[in-house]
């Protein structure tokens, strides 16, 4: 069993973070270029970690598999950034943006974290302000906010419809600045492709180079990991095609714990799949939801119909009616599963029947067609350029997609694996959101843990580690990681299969939409373990890689992808099995409130509302590695504790 | 590094060069078209002005030598800076290429050459008066006298003779139709490369480009095709038979 | 519909490559152009031949990964979007599709459509920043900034890095993309501080890398996928004119001993 131990700083919530600065040790100036620390990914939370590392004079290498630090996926958010400003005053606090991230999570985040998490929001907007990312302005020329992801209070930053690119481009900026100063060595078209572990700590990784396939290994004194989710799992999703669980599953295999993998945000508002040659998800910002009503035709009879036909009697704006305080903006978990239910029913539209409506009927005769084009101008014609139909005219069509996985490497407060050394941040770790994240809350965390957390706690770890002291890589514990990694592509390479990693991926997203998406069932999971398990072993047999392991050969990446992703698919089942209750993002169909549920005569919940059951399942479930692919990992538990928010019912009604 | 080096080793600081003396240049075409122009009224109108620019060598040669000083820098850049441009694209693209870019630009290396050679055969035909490139014709010869008596060099004849002859007014309209798209390009595009453009001014600026370079070529044009349509036809006729030219020659 | 595909084929940096014309199986108009190729590729994997590499990611148009010349565009027919936004219906059944990778010297040829873009990274390495100190930033509204100023260096900063610009001008030069680096940041207040020093470190490295000139042909505004101005290079032109008659700053010498 591995030790996992929160760190979580004693004392009155509001005062842990400044305690834990104060008490943290220092680092003397002199000796912290003699440490060296690789970070691997360069998305918000790994490029602001690089940049602010090296400001402080350690020696940082930064590694990412993309040609450009600028192209990791945070570039793709759309809608914002949570801060708890409130610049508008409309009484917005930390506190609330706490209790808000607390309650959006279903209650399964670390309370510290989430309160860390809201102070620290505040000085994300600084520091991006003053790196000239081009915020959304007043005329007064002071920043404008929005309302967001079911938050009744405008705490949301942007840059029109590309909040994470300019956040991004911030953080680029700054990493740049250190690399041009020599601050930071960057490696790009490099992959991670093992963590060393040496002495029971992290000390290095193995890397390929993706254009040139050489195969090399670094050292390090600590090492950080901000390699993102792992939603690709289900091939189809609005991930990029790169992103990968790689990284994050090299270093559970080499002992670091894995939290909650179960919890899978699926965001209600993207384009429906229209064939089975799609490669990619399309998400439509959440701000749409701000103006667009979202129904379905109350009749199964009128799903074929064309909307305009439908009157107005005959549609069901459903979430409006479920959730009469909330209505459409309520939270991504809630509104999808209201999707897939009315689906369910039949009364789903489109050709798939896996579709409802985001109309903007009323908003064009209400502002105007002028104002719905200021505010969506650029979502509408990317809306067109997808699917060929115009939405000032005709309702969208929308449904839910794999967006964002809550889970991740289990981190202590410091943000450290129970592997000593080993560092994770943003969405590959699994810390703040609980069980479904809030709008406009992912680019915080990545900054947040990146610019401001990571940068102090990291001392807590090197300064007990000799200056200088870092293994050579002639060490065994390198060569024998290298040469697994070795091995591994020898075998695909040479291996006389059939099928392409890419088959593979989409047979296994198949099973895990099915078996493991928006509704998870005891006997689903079951099935799923076992297809999954078959799946593994046909691609250890059956997989074909072409080409040769030097140079750029993209299947060959592929490959060592997909099988690391098989691997997490199968954990997740089990997770989701084990986790017998509903919250957040994780619905097991047995575990729903029903007609004869107090909250629900009450009128403080819905019928098919998530059911927590908080006296058995109010903990973090780290999944530790038992040695082998075919062995069934072992499960420990780290109890939340909650001191300052109490458990209740979420309730958007 | 001094501001000369900084300019000619940077390849925006020869963008600039090439403004500079682009606006250098396009002044020099305004002012000799407007004198040129001279050659609409009475003969002794452009005679005199061209007496008047020969009465003044020091002014003259310092102008032709400052035209060659620009000349150069604006044909140096451009060949150097077009050097740069195609080493930048070694190999070239088999399904099309420049997309989307104006024709016009496409072309102002090309036209630029041409209207160079012909700035050259232009100089030896009228400056120097090579009567080789003139069908024979020695302009030196061609004098008469202005209402004060001074006896000058008859450049009205001159005009009305080389025009005259077929293809050099067809040369001659060739190297202005490149003009224009040389200018057409090049009068908006400098204000672009010295920045004093935006969106505002852009458009206006590149209308202006366009009528402007119209102008020079309808201006320029309209000598050869004076002539070609009998202008001045009866002038050098007349000349044939007055004791003070030289009609002999003439042939 | 179908399509057949000429494409530039080259298995790595030093190898000369050449076209190959390869035959699209039956293609749904509502797939996108990558989508296509991942069709024909595992068609390829399946007959034994090496697939095609291309660039991709985030195929929402918005990571600057994908590139492709696609009939002598970048990014093909469509105005305003990326490749991974360009979908079949925008061709004809029966089509010839002519696919090349971007073209410049200072985007060397990694293999087949793939190039390397570092080039971009060094010339942003080289000043497209603003010095600023994590932790020692103001509060966000002790700065204001003009509506229109952060509009406009918001058009700017909308670049996706994804070089088609370079790809479409006939002297591949990198004009549009420092230009939106430069206006991006010296439309700012936070960024004046640096203003000249840093329009004249990122031309001088664009100069480095071995881009062309700009000849305002105009092309690489036209083929953009995120529309942006030719007027911004007009901006950087002036910063650079007053960073290239300023000088080099004074060099200070000593410091705070003591």
């Amino acid at each position: 069993m591995a030790t996992l131990n929160s760190q979580i700083p004693a004392g009155p919530l509001s005062d842990k973070w400044e305690k834990h600065k104060f008490s943290s040790k220092l680092i003397n100036p002199a000796n912290k270029r003699k440490y060296k620390v690789i970070v691997v990914g360069a998305g918000l939370a790994g490029a602001s970690a690089s940049a602010t590392l090296a400001e402080l004079g350690y020696e940082v290498h930064n590694f990412v598999f993309h040609d450009s630090p600028r192209r990791a996926h945070s570039v793709a958010a759309q809608g914002g950034i949570n801060a708890a400003k409130n610049y508008q005053n409309d009484g917005d606090s930390v506190h609330r943006l706490f209790y808000d991230t607390i309650k959006g999570g279903d209650y399964r985040a670390r309370e510290a974290n989430v309160h860390r998490l809201a102070e620290v929001s505040v000085n994300i907007i600084d520091q991006c302000a003053a790196q000239g990312v081009p915020f959304a302005r007043e005329y007064g020329g002071l920043l404008d906010n929005r309302s967001f992801g079911g938050a009744q209070v405008s705490r949301t930053f942007y840059a029109r419809g590309q909040t994470g690119q300019q956040l991004l481009l911030g953080a680029y900026s700054a990493l740049n600045k250190m690399i041009g100063a020599g601050g930071v060595k960057s490696y790009t078209h490099s992959e991670m492709l093992d963590l060393v572990v040496v002495d029971g700590h992290a000390k290095g990784i193995i890397v390929r180079n993706l254009q040139t396939g050489e195969i090399t290994r670094h050292s390090a004194d600590a090492v950080v990991l901000a390699t993102g989710g792992y939603g690709n799992v289900y091939n189809l999703s609005t991930y990029a095609r790169g992103s990968n669980v790689t990284a994050s599953w090299r270093a559970y295999k080499r002992g670091a714990c894995f939290g909650n993998p179960c919890y899978t945000q699926i965001h209600p508002t993207c384009i429906p799949v229209s064939g089975d040659y799609q490669s990619k998800l399309t998400l439509m910002s959440e701000s749409l939801r701000n103006d667009g009503r979202i129904w379905v035709p109350k009749r199964k009879e009128d799903c074929k119909k064309n909307p305009a036909d439908i009157a107005e009697g005959d549609r069901d704006y459903y979430l409006e009616r479920m959730y009469s305080a909330f209505g459409n903006l309520a939270p991504r978990d809630v509104a999808s599963r209201a999707a897939k239910y009315v689906c369910d029913e039949g009364r789903g539209i489109g050709d798939t029947g896996l579709g409802v409506y985001l109309d903007f009927g009323d908003s064009i005769r209400r502002l105007g067609e002028g104002k719905v084009r200021e505010r969506y101008g650029n979502l509408f014609s990317m809306y067109h350029e997808i699917t060929n139909e115009d939405a000032y005219k005709t309702p969208m069509r929308i449904y839910p997609a794999v967006h964002y996985t809550m889970g991740g490497l289990w981190v202590d407060y410091n943000l450290m694996s129970n592997i000593p050394g080993l560092f994770v941040l943003g969405e590959a770790n699994f810390s703040d959101h609980g069980a479904n994240r809030l709008g406009a809350s992912a680019l915080m965390q990545g900054l947040s843990d990146g610019y401001f957390v990571l940068p102090s706690t990291i001392t807590t770890y090197l300064a007990n580690v000799k200056a200088g002291g870092r293994p050579a890589t002639d060490r065994g514990e390198f060569k024998q990681a290298e040469e697994e990694v070795r091995n591994f592509t020898r075998r695909v390479t040479s291996n006389n299969g059939k099928r392409t990693p890419d088959s593979f991926h989409k047979q296994l997203g198949k099973i895990m939409w099915d078996y493991c998406g928006m509704a998870r069932t005891e006997t689903g999971l079951q099935k799923a373990i076992q297809l999954i398990g078959d799946l593994r072993e046909e691609f250890r047999t059956n997989v074909k890689v072409l080409g040769e392991p030097d140079g750029l050969n993209q299947p060959l990446e592929k490959a060592g992808r997909v099988a690391d992703f098989i691997e997490l698919g199968e954990l997740m089942c089990r997770d989701a099995l084990m986790r017998e209750e509903s919250c957040g993002g994780h619905f097991r169909e047995e575990y729903q409130y029903t007609p004869n549920d107090p909250e629900v005569q009450q009128g403080v919940v819905n019928t098919g509302d998530v059911k927590r059951r908080d006296d058995q399942f109010a903990f973090v479930a780290a999944w530790e590695y038992a040695g082998a692919p075919d062995k069934a990992p072992i499960l420990n538990k780290e109890p939340l504790i909650y001191e300052e928010v109490k458990m209740s019912t979420r309730s958007y009604k | 590094m001094n501001l000369l080096q900084r300019v000619w080793r940077s390849s925006l600081g020869k963008k600039y060069l090439m403004a500079l003396t682009g606006l250098a240049l396009f002044g020099f075409v305004v002012g000799h078209l407007v004198g040129n122009l001279q050659v609409f009224g009475n003969p002794e109108l452009i005679n005199s002005y061209a007496h008047f620019l020969k009465s003044k060598p020091g002014l003259l040669w310092g102008a032709r030598l400052g035209l060659l000083a620009t000349v150069a820098v604006h044909v140096g850049a451009a060949l150097t800076l077009s050097a740069a441009n195609k080493a930048a694209r070694p190999v070239a693209y088999a399904g099309g290429s420049a997309y989307g870019s104006s024709w016009r630009s496409r072309y102002m290396l090309v036209s630029g050459l041409v209207i160079m050679a012909f700035v050259v055969y232009h100089l030896l035909h009228y400056t120097v008066q090579l009567p080789a490139v003139n069908g024979g014709l020695d302009f030196h010869s061609l004098t008469t006298r202005l209402a004060d008596g001074t006896q000058v060099q008859d450049v009205y004849a001159m005009m009305i003779h080389g025009f005259q002859v077929g293809w050099v007014s067809l040369f001659y309209l060739i190297a202005q139709a490149l003009l224009f798209i040389h200018l057409g390009h090049g009068l908006s595009s400098m204000f672009q490369s010295l920045g004093l453009r935006n969106h505002v001014w852009g458009p206006r600026i590149a209308a202006f480009a366009q009528v402007a370079s119209f102008a020079v070529f309808l201006g320029y044009a309209s000598i050869p095709v004076a002539v070609l349509t009998g202008m001045g036809g009866d002038y050098v006729k007349n000349l044939k038979k007055a004791p003070t030219t030289t009609i002999e020659t003439l042939r | 519909m179908k399509v057949s595909l000429k494409v530039w084929r080259q298995k790595n940096a030093n190898a000369a490559g050449e076209f190959k014309t390869y035959a699209s199986p039956e293609l749904n108009p509502n797939m996108s152009f990558l989508e296509m190729l991942d069709v024909v590729n595992e068609e390829l994997s399946n007959r034994g031949e090496d697939p095609i590499a291309f660039d991709h990611d985030c195929r929402e148009g918005i990571c600057g990964t994908c590139s492709l010349v696609i009939d002598g565009k970048p990014h093909g027919p469509h105005k305003g979007v990326a490749t991974c936004q360009t979908y079949m219906r925008s061709f004809s059944n029966g089509d010839q599709i002519v696919i090349e990778p971007w073209r410049a010297k200072a985007f060397p040829i990694v293999k087949d459509l793939v190039c390397d873009r570092k080039s971009f990274d060094r010339i942003q390495q080289a000043g497209g920043f603003i010095s600023v100190r994590t932790g020692s930033a103001p509060d966000a509204n002790s700065i204001p900034v003009p509506k229109e100023n952060a509009d406009l260096a918001m058009d700017a900063a909308q670049c996706i890095g994804c070089g088609a610009c370079v790809a479409a001008c006939k002297n591949a030069s990198a004009m549009l993309f420092v230009s939106a680096k430069v206006s991006h940041l010296g439309l700012m207040p936070q960024g004046q501080p640096e203003r000249y020093k840093r329009v004249k470190a990122m031309v001088d490295q664009m100069d480095t890398e071995g881009f062309g000139a700009c000849t305002v042909t105009g092309s690489c505004e036209a083929v953009c996928p995120k529309e942006i101005s030719l007027d911004f290079i007009a901006r950087m032109n002036r910063d650079y004119a007053v960073a290239l008659i300023q000088g080099d700053p004074k060099q200070v010498v000593g410091g705070g001993a003591g």
